[in-house]
């Protein structure tokens, strides 16, 4: 019946990836705006906000990875705390059992979290949907555990964790540590977001999105579903665990505690309250990890979680689809406004 | 591209210029957050997240400070208390620590709770040189004057702890089968070891340890298979919250071990009363502070001091928990170290005064506790008493005992 066929793929391509495109100017005004705020900000800031800054950039990469798998390729995921908590520890354990370089480690972590990531999704395409959340969910339960663990305590301090050191601006640069890690992790994010959207606007991406938006009509173009969804959970651990690795020496300090089922909820929450499927919201997503519980614990120290769960209510009714939605709709109504 | 490069370019120049004008220190006596009429402080306790019940102490020290002020300060400084929520989670206790210390500028950070959050900014704040004071952790790591010279404890540690019930079992029950029930964490591992090393050559007594985790909903598991081991005497070492459930677990399964809870989980209020005080009669601990439900202290005055500052500065306060004792007792030892210092308040000076504590009295401890540190000696508190729950309070009995410092 290639006729039908032929139908389901034609209207396959008329459910666009992004609903509705924000017009070209506009999004490169925004983002010209966004980096240069964004490169004169650690000169003005103090430094633990610059720290703060550099948190939420870490969380934004996590965050796009997870963007990837559940917003582009419709798997769910609650375990990513558990990629970023083995970025984490592959990069503390070289830094101060081995001596590797830092900047050594950021490869070695992605390329361990990426083999993490693909084996685990072998066993994931057997669940679908809330099965593979929950099976997920075991992972980010199981983290912490298994890192405090008497077999793994020579290499990962068990629960004392490991102290990692921060390092040194290279080059004599005229800036403090804390200012190069922010360069190093806006640096390295933009090169990871700049990947992930050329990924998924590709041959590739279009693969990806259709397994998400009609699987059997996918497998009947011929995409290899099984191949691209342990792909993509693959190249989504690799980003979470980019992002553990970071953290380990921003935070400088990596202990099981840090790295529980509550890490994983905050990385999904920033997906949601970003926008699905949206690659700049990642970074909204971030921020609202980062500053929204300082601000609820401003509002009322004995209720700081009731006064987060309120305002994450809102937020959610506000803009459902994300941050990310909320601009398109508002640009989008001002450009039909102008016209 | 070229935007962005003019863009970066001018943000260098004026990061530049900034840093230079920051640079430039103020050679004042006394160190930051301390003014002519005020000294700030930091503290980071957990108001949320699955220890959330220390939260009081937090909120006992703040109340505290109230009432110093509202007394005319320390040598006529106010006390501005600055407290934050770090939800018992590391990388949290990291940016609250740096805002106390960066962007808030405090004295010093006094109290900040939990072992793995206090060992994540440990190296932080010894390189920044501001002390960390008091933490509110019986690790025993806290006492390691030549290695980490701006870290002290206070309360005893935990291998004190556990070696001061070891002596009372080996005392009173020889033939005891133990069962231990412990935190699979630093705080846990460090109790069971101190008991261990009290054990000696007896450790076999130990029959089955149970341990389990923070994240845990419930410990039911881990008292089921304590209590198949056969044991007859029980030590939980655990947070309010499990030490509750375990309490009651043990309770509802109508097993009878002798029950030994540690010092953390002692509070009436918090602990037993949740537990359901008829599974918690006859639970033994050990205490150096007075228990504010035990009416032995009612004509104390010492109590009528405590009753009268809960009355006016934190009504709301649970009365019946150890944490409001434990929190106005800490406090009381900060002040002490501050009123030492005088008017020289540099973090040198109140580390020195800090480590100079001679005899001092804390009203709410048990009668004969003093506290004593010495720049070779950063655990205050040493000694402590066995106690019985007997259904409706505390009773201590037997002598004060020396748990001998850490290692």
């Amino acid at each position: 019946m290639p006729s039908t066929l032929a139908a389901r793929f034609k209207s396959l391509r008329q459910i666009p990836a992004k609903p509705r495109e924000v017009p070209l100017s506009w999004s490169r005004i925004a983002l010209i705006a966004g980096l240069v705020l964004a490169v004169t900000l650690p000169f003005v800031v103090k430094n633990f906000v610059i720290f703060q800054l550099t948190m939420v950039l870490i969380y934004a990469i996590a965050i796009l990875g997870l963007n990837m798998l559940t917003g582009f390729n419709g798997q769910f995921s609650l375990g990513h705390s558990a990629f970023y908590a083995i970025g984490a520890y592959t990069t503390a354990i070289l830094m101060e059992i081995y001596g590797f370089d830092f900047y050594l480690t950021i490869p070695v972590a992605a390329l361990i979290c990426f083999a993490f990531g693909f084996l685990f999704g072998l066993p994931a395409l057997r669940l679908e949907a809330i099965y593979l959340a929950l099976a997920t969910f075991a992972l980010a339960a199981a983290t912490p555990q298994i890192l405090k663990s008497t077999p793994l305590s020579p290499w990962t301090g068990g629960v004392q964790g490991i102290y990692v050191l921060k390092p040194d601006p290279p080059f004599g640069l005229p800036v403090n540590s804390d200012q190069w890690l922010y360069f190093l992790t806006l640096g390295i994010g933009l090169v990871l977001a700049v990947i992930a959207r050329n990924l998924i606007d590709s041959r590739s991406g279009r693969a990806i999105i259709a397994i998400r938006d009609n699987p059997i009509a996918a497998r009947a173009m011929g995409v290899d579903i099984a191949l691209y969804k342990t792909l993509v959970f693959g190249v989504s651990a690799l980003y979470a665990g980019i992002a553990g690795s970071l953290s380990a020496v921003v935070v400088q300090f990596v202990a099981p505690d840090s790295f529980t089922f509550v890490l994983a909820i905050a990385l999904f929450v920033g997906l949601v309250i970003g926008g699905v499927g949206s690659i700049p919201g990642a970074v909204i997503g971030g921020l609202f990890l980062v500053f929204v519980p300082n601000f609820a614990e401003e509002i009322s120290k004995g209720l700081a979680g009731a006064v987060y769960g309120a305002i994450l209510i809102l937020v959610i009714y506000a803009m459902p689809s994300g941050a990310a939605g909320l601009v398109r709709m508002l640009v989008a109504k001002l450009a039909g406004r102008s016209r | 591209m070229r935007l962005a490069r003019t863009a970066l370019l001018g943000a260098v120049a004026l990061g530049l210029g900034i840093a230079v004008s920051g640079v430039v220190p103020a050679m004042a006596e006394n160190g930051p957050g301390v003014t002519d009429t005020e000294i700030k402080i930091g503290h980071i306790g957990p108001y949320s997240g699955p220890a959330s019940a220390y939260g009081t102490i937090g909120k006992t020290i703040g109340a505290y400070f109230d009432k110093v002020n509202a007394e005319g300060g320390i040598n006529g400084r106010k006390i501005n208390f600055i407290s934050y929520d770090d939800g018992y989670s590391p990388p949290k206790t990291v940016e609250q620590a740096r805002k106390l210390v960066e962007s808030d500028e405090v004295l010093l950070i006094f109290q900040s709770l939990g072992t793995a959050t206090n060992t994540a900014i440990q190296k932080y704040m010894n390189a920044k040189k501001v002390p960390q004071l008091f933490v509110a952790t019986g690790a025993t790591k806290w006492g390691m004057p030549e290695k980490y010279h701006w870290t002290m404890g206070w309360q005893p540690n935990y291998q004190s702890e556990g070696r001061i019930y070891a002596a009372y079992i080996l005392q009173n029950y020889p033939d005891a089968k133990i069962g231990v029930l412990y935190q699979n964490d630093d705080y846990g591992k460090d109790l069971l070891g101190g008991l261990k090393e009290g054990l000696g050559d007896k450790t076999g007594m130990i029959v089955a340890e149970a341990p389990y985790e923070t994240s845990d909903p419930t410990i039911d598991s881990q008292i089921v298979n304590l209590k198949a081991s056969g044991a007859d005497l029980v030590i939980d070492i655990a947070t309010p919250k499990f030490a509750a459930q375990a309490i009651r677990k043990i309770g509802e399964t109508g097993w009878n071990p002798v029950q030994i809870v540690n010092n953390v989980s002692q509070s009436v209020g918090g602990v037993l009363k949740p537990a359901g005080f008829e599974n918690a009669k006859g639970v033994l601990s050990t205490g150096y502070l007075k228990d504010p439900t035990d009416p032995n202290w009612k004509d104390d005055q010492s109590f009528k001091d405590w009753s009268a500052f809960m009355d006016e500065y934190y009504p709301d306060g649970d009365r019946s928990s150890s944490f409001t004792v434990y929190g106005y007792s800490v406090a009381q030892t900060l002040e002490q170290v501050l009123r030492q210092a005088g008017d020289d308040l540099s973090r040198e000076n109140v580390m020195a005064q800090a480590a100079n504590l001679k005899d001092f009295v804390m009203p709410m401890a048990l009668p004969g506790i003093v506290v004593n540190t010495s720049p070779t000696d950063y655990f205050p508190i040493q000694q402590m008493q066995m106690m019985r729950f007997n259904g409706e309070r505390w009773e201590m009995f037997g002598p004060v005992i020396e748990g001998s410092g850490g290692n």
